[in-house]
């Protein structure tokens, strides 16, 4: 069976996406590929603070009721903030969706296996936490249903997508987190103005 | 939505800080439970327009109110001295973007403690702050504590810096088994 390719993954997910969607990335790849999806200013790049992502969109979907709020991390970033499911289950926001790239490794520090490697299902754990909806993708075929889940269903719901643990060729959006917050803000204000650019 | 509402005790301080709280405009509130926070907690869950998130460890509430200050909201955090090392690492979201915070802390292993467990962590709060880039407060007088969380609020919101404001446990009261 062929694998997903993460990067065409994410692009297919995003592709089209309107500006009302704000998207977080977790550390790592999962910034890689959503800046390769499109550098645009409704894309807020994490460096660091790993673990934090899924609670990061939390508070930026209960602070935006208006917007969808999308967090695409990897699978080391939300084992690193497991306890984060609980909370978004027990709060359920329901313009909240999490989709974890999964390539069962840690692949920015020499592709060690990860716990999704061994015996943890995000999927189910999430569902365990009172999720509203998951699926998983491990073929092309399945990708379509998890673009709707990610992009549409009431949340919070969480996709995965497994995939191959191969590294990309890095593409490295802005650093600075001053300017990736200024940039961000500033978009996102704007369009609750009704300035949509 | 108008939660069931909430009075405090007369004699309660923190009637100060929540009013605070309101005059600064917070709407979320995030907490890990602490008995020295309990009736603060209560008046927010109280409050229709403080929508409040209980986490399961203090590292998720700076993640959660940075993303709410992304979405245009002030945000508080509650906790225990034994909650911020849990942090530390997740304070550098705070430093590396210009986040603001605050966070109200009951002071566990300082005064009349009588659970040696707390003592390493509570000795070390002010200094893992001020060594995370926080500006730090401690109140002492429950007038102290709510001018405190005003200052912090301006603080943070106005000037873009996160802030602590430490409650003592002297202020608290030292708990008894």
């Amino acid at each position: 069976m062929q694998m997903i390719g993460r990067r065409e993954a994410i692009a297919e997910v995003l592709t089209g996406r309107p500006d009302s969607l704000l998207v977080i990335s977790g550390l790592g790849s999962p910034t890689y590929d959503v800046a390769a999806a499109g550098d645009v200013a409704q894309n807020f790049y994490l460096w660091g603070a790993m673990g934090g992502a899924a609670s990061m969109g939390l508070g930026l979907a209960l602070a935006r009721p208006d917007a969808r709020v999308l967090v695409i991390t990897g699978d080391g970033e939300m084992l690193m903030g497991l306890g984060s499911l609980a909370t978004l289950g027990a709060k359920a926001p329901a313009n909240l969706a999490i989709l974890v790239i999964d390539n069962e490794a840690f692949g920015e520090t020499g592709g060690q296996t990860s716990h999704t490697g061994k015996t943890t299902n995000l999927a189910a754990v999430a569902l365990a936490c009172g999720f509203k909806q998951v699926a998983t993708a491990h073929k092309q075929a399945d990708l379509d249903a998890v673009k709707q889940l990610v992009l549409e269903d009431a949340g919070p719901v969480l996709g995965v997508i497994k995939t191959g643990s191969d590294e990309l060729p890095r593409v490295l959006p802005e650093r600075d987190g001053h300017i990736i917050r200024n940039t961000f803000k500033t978009a996102i204000t704007n369009q609750q103005h009704g300035e949509s650019k | 939505m108008k939660a069931e509402s909430f009075s405090f005790a007369a004699d309660d301080w923190r009637a100060g800080i929540f009013t605070a709280l309101k005059q600064q405009g917070v709407q979320q509130m995030a907490y890990v439970p602490d008995a020295g926070h309990a009736s603060l907690i209560n008046a927010c869950h109280g409050d229709g327009d403080i929508n409040c998130t209980v986490l399961t460890t203090e590292e998720e509430g700076v993640a959660l109110l940075a993303g709410a200050e992304l979405g245009g909201q002030r945000g508080v955090m509650l906790m225990q001295s034994s909650g911020v090392g849990n942090c530390v690492n997740m304070f550098s979201l705070l430093k590396s973007c210009g986040f603001p915070f605050v966070t109200l802390v009951t002071m566990r292993g300082e005064w009349g403690e009588f659970n040696p467990w707390q003592m390493p962590m509570g000795q070390a709060t002010e200094e893992t702050f001020k060594r995370s880039g926080f500006v730090v407060y401690r109140a002492d007088t429950g007038e102290d504590a709510a001018a405190m969380t005003g200052s912090a609020m301006r603080l943070a919101y106005d000037s873009n810096c996160p802030v602590a404001v430490l409650l003592s446990q002297r202020l608290i009261g030292a708990k008894d088994f």
